[in-house]
């Protein structure tokens, strides 16, 4: 055996340098082409004639009215849906019942359904064609190409992030401290209120961060259900999709720059909180 | 094969884990390192193993320096506390990884290493389980497999963390005999961590204990324990009554407790009694006997001493038949350290 | 054998000889082994808004597909334009999940193993086509790799196409598929013990030996499970992939963007006949995934 010097001995498992430094160099490439390059762009392209033009871009009645339906859509959709994780993490995490496995992969359906069919089936149910299409239309309700569509489909889209977040949490959380506090004679909502609440809003936060990025900026979804009708039923995405496709490519950009500041404020409110609650990563929802 | 270890020191942030350490095993040797939690022994094993580096010092291996040689190059056979098993590799897989690794001539034909492994699944008595997952098998079973997948390289020494730490009692006592077998049947060299006392005195040839990063004592099972030669020994190994007092004129005086203490220099010290070595005499002094506990041939008592301390002795059943009401007890030994 | 003096126990009276209003315990449905209140109305919530919003709206697919005669049918979903549809998607999906299969390999190992400056903004970075809407990357992609853009000016010179064609539908679910495989074998990376890969050290594993003996086969079932995630996304993906797409048809026209056509041409069975081909698809993914997992759970 020959005796090497303390500048080579290395740790079982640790990596030579030239190891290190080769991974770092590639996942930096590769993240800046694939992550960094995309975001750089869409600012550059929407400040290329200045400030002035964007901020005009992101002012006319149009963005307007597309920023308030995004809001209104995100203030319907992630509610609802954090209403349903709530219920459903409570049934499947502290009770037994058969089929538990099989409802947990329901409720990720959506996840593995293409956008594109989630709004065909809010179509097919509610269109002209549809189920139900006729008596909408004696009863003269709109819910395709009209906002309660666009509700619906963004509702599916995002259905399981909530409950894909809660159900892990509280299961590892046990039922322990729920037992304890019925058996001192608390009410089931009271029981949910001062014990559950308290240990799941972290994971709940975490939860809704993830399904509010994804509610307003749906696409595929609720292009099929929206119909395009400027000023009424576009989202911000889809007014993004209007403009770029007018080969108004600033106005196009400024709007998506407003897009792509939200999905900043939303990866470091999650990174935030995943540093200060290292519990809430554990769900893994996407 | 002798190990050498000189000087060796290693620190972690600021904290020394590794104090100026000496030790020097002789070769088939089974040496046990012995410590509370943080003495630093689980990172002199690692040390040996070429799994930690020192920051000074040296180690040889048969006299050869191998200070900073890769774990890799060493030829040790580690055995994990937590089994380290290959999740993914049946049992046979397991123990053939060391051989199946080497390349070129080195590496043992196919025959030979399925050879070898029946050799050691029957050495370990778990002939029958090589094409199970360790998934499949006990705690004990696990440590079995770890071991004779250390042992399958024909490792130069042997070096066992905590191999037992994480099983039940029964199974712990049963592979520490089959330890020792393995050792005697292959007489290679075996240093194993322990915080288990007991473990220690009852399985190793010497025990080398650890305190704070230092070594404080090396010797035999018996020696450690009749004669330790600090006080750290004296309190971690057996059961020990610990007095703080002074030494005048060969005497150790400490309150109302008092016993001889042959050769011990005048002045401050700490002496130790074990609760075997107190036995009932006329001209001891004075305790009141609180509580007796029996234990099959054995008992043991707590007890008071006039000014109020705590202290437990022992002795034979027909003994501690006479430890009622207050009693006078005088110590047959005690050990005696100046501070 | 029962003792002639044995005294009678509850259970050795005879059904028949009980009092009859004293019934004896009746097993449940459900077993109720918690004492938690809200079963029934969360299970009763839960199990109504799924079916409202997923299960019936789903199953519309199937019962307007089925208005199709199977010739009808065969002609809608599997016509050469659907067919060259698939191929695309599927093929677009599956280079790209390969190519984050092996970026997602360094990029977690990286992120778990090593310090290097920045790495914080990295890690948050990866979520980023989480956060993203797909549209804003897909405008993005397409203005980057177009002829003149910033990165297609270079591929130009070098004969490569990337916008309007298959390998600009790849770019774009390379971006949307990356986080699926990182996040997927991140925790599986962390809780890989370093005792294992001291073990094989000691037991005269060099490095990369450990690596591909050891470690990357730990790695396998969470890194088939990413990749699957990300092919499945990849193939259902639409906003970020037309901007950048072309969308020829037989060439650069992926199969969610066919239903758009047939749904703007009121071709509403047409439309239900490829959904239904495409969740034919999602559920074997979601089998696949499912099967992977359990599979992988025989090591633990």
């Amino acid at each position: 055996m020959a005796a090497p010097s303390r500048a080579h001995a290395r740790h079982p498992t640790d990596d030579p340098l030239w190891a290190k430094v080769v991974v770092i160099g590639l996942v930096l490439a590769f993240l800046g082409l694939v992550l960094i390059l995309p975001l750089a762009a869409v600012f550059a392209e929407a400040l290329r004639k200045g400030l002035g033009p964007a901020i005009a871009a992101v002012s006319t009645p149009d963005a307007w009215a597309a920023i308030k339906l995004t809001l209104i859509t995100a203030g319907i959709a992630v509610p609802f849906n954090a209403v349903f994780g709530l219920c459903a993490a409570w049934a499947i995490a502290k009770h037994d019942f058969p089929g538990k496995p099989l409802l947990i992969t329901l409720i990720d359906l959506p996840f593995s359904v293409s956008p594109v069919v989630a709004g065909l089936i809010y179509v097919l149910v509610f269109g002209l064609q549809g189920w139900f299409g006729e008596r909408l239309i004696d009863h003269d309700i709109k819910i395709i190409f009209a906002i309660p569509g666009i509700v619906l489909a963004t509702i599916f889209v995002t259905f399981p992030f909530i409950a894909r977040e809660l159900i892990p949490l509280m299961q590892e959380q046990g039922v322990s401290e729920e037992e304890a506090a019925v058996s001192m004679g608390a009410s089931g909502l009271y029981t949910f209120w001062r014990v559950t609440a308290p240990n799941v809003r972290w994971g709940l936060l975490y939860g809704v961060l993830l399904c509010n990025a994804r509610a307003m900026g749906e696409f595929g979804a609720v292009s099929v259900v929206s119909g395009h009708i400027r000023g009424l039923t576009n989202t911000m995405p889809l007014h993004v999709e209007i403009l770029y496709n007018e080969y108004d490519f600033v106005s196009a950009f400024a709007v998506a720059a407003l897009l792509c500041l939200l999905a900043i404020v939303t990866l470091v409110l999650k990174s935030a909180l995943e540093i200060a609650q290292p519990d809430v990563k554990r769900g893994g929802g996407h | 094969m002798t190990i050498s270890i000189r000087s060796v020191e290693k620190k972690f942030g600021r904290y020394p884990a590794l104090n100026h350490v000496d030790l020097e095993i002789a070769d088939g040797e089974l040496v046990a390192l012995l410590g509370p939690s943080g003495s630093g022994k689980t990172t002199l094993l690692r040390t040996i193993a070429g799994l930690e580096f020192p920051d000074a010092g040296q180690v040889l291996f048969e006299g050869e320096d191998v200070t900073f040689a890769s774990a890799a190059a060493r030829r040790v056979g580690f055995v994990f506390q937590q089994y380290a098993l290959f999740k993914h590799m049946t049992v046979a897989r397991n123990i053939a990884f060391g051989l199946d690794v080497r390349k070129g001539k080195d590496k043992p034909p196919k025959a030979e290493i399925a050879r070898r492994v029946d050799e050691l699944l029957k050495l370990v008595e778990l002939d029958g389980l090589g094409k199970r997952y360790p998934s499949q098998l006990s705690g004990g079973q696990r440590q079995r497999v770890a071991l004779s997948r250390a042992l399958a390289v024909q490792p130069s020494v042997l070096l066992l963390d905590e191999p037992f730490g994480a099983l039940d009692a029964t199974v712990r006592k049963s592979l520490r005999k089959e330890l020792r077998r393995v050792h005697d049947a292959t007489g290679v060299t075996t240093i194993f961590v322990t915080h288990d006392q007991e473990e220690a005195l009852g399985l190793a040839d010497r025990v080398a204990i650890l305190n704070a990063g230092r070594i404080e004592q090396i010797g035999t099972p018996d020696e450690v324990h009749d004669n330790p030669a600090t006080p750290f020994v004296c309190g971690f190994v057996g059961e020990a009554n610990r007095f703080e007092g002074t030494v005048s004129g060969g005497r150790f005086t400490s309150g109302a407790v008092s016993f001889a203490a042959n050769g011990a220099r005048d002045g401050a010290a700490v002496g130790f009694v074990r609760p075997h070595d107190f036995a009932l005499d006329d001209g001891g002094f004075e305790v009141r006997v609180d509580r007796v506990h029996v234990q099959g041939a054995l008992a043991s008592a707590s007890a008071v001493t006039a000014d109020g301390r705590h202290i437990e002795i022992s002795g034979s059943r027909a003994e501690a038949a006479r430890f009622t009401g207050t009693i006078k007890v005088a110590a047959r030994k005690s050990h005696v350290y100046p501070t | 054998m029962l003792d002639d003096d044995h005294p009678m126990t509850a259970e050795t009276i005879p059904a028949a000889a009980r009092p009859s209003g004293i019934k004896g315990p009746r097993r449940p449905l459900f077993r109720r082994r918690s004492a938690i209140p809200g079963f029934g109305l969360t299970l009763g919530v839960t199990l109504t808004v799924l079916s409202l919003i997923v299960l019936i709206p789903l199953s519309a697919v199937a019962i307007k597909a089925s208005s199709l005669s199977p010739s009808q049918f065969l002609a809608a979903a599997f016509s050469e334009r659907a067919v060259a549809a698939y191929r695309l998607t599927f093929g677009a999906a599956f280079v790209a999940a390969v190519i984050n299969g092996v970026f997602g390999v360094l990029t977690t190992w990286a992120l778990v193993r090593y310090e290097f400056p920045g790495k914080a903004v990295v890690n948050a970075l990866v979520d980023l086509p989480f956060a993203l809407p797909t549209a804003v990357a897909g405008i993005s992609l397409a203005t980057l790799y177009a002829p003149n853009g910033w990165v297609g000016q270079y591929l130009t010179p070098l004969g490569i196409k990337a916008a309007y064609n298959p390998v600009g539908v790849t770019i774009a679910l390379i971006f949307i598929g990356l986080p699926f495989v990182v996040r997927t074998l991140e925790p599986v990376m962390r809780d890989l013990s370093a005792d294992v890969e001291e073990a094989a050290a000691s037991l005269g594993a060099g490095r990369f030996a450990t690596i591909g003996r050891i470690i990357l086969p730990a790695l396998g079932p969470a890194w088939l499970t990413g990749f699957a995630l990300a092919f499945a996304r990849g193939v259902g993906e639409y906003g970020s992939v037309i901007f950048i797409a072309g969308n020829m048809p037989y060439k650069s026209e992926i199969a969610p963007l066919l239903i758009i056509i047939q749904l703007e041409q009121f071709e509403y069975a047409n439309a239900a006949a490829i959904a239904l081909v495409m969740l034919a698809v999602s559920f074997l993914m979601l089998l696949v995934i499912n099967a992977i997992q359990a599979w992988s759970r025989r090591f633990v």
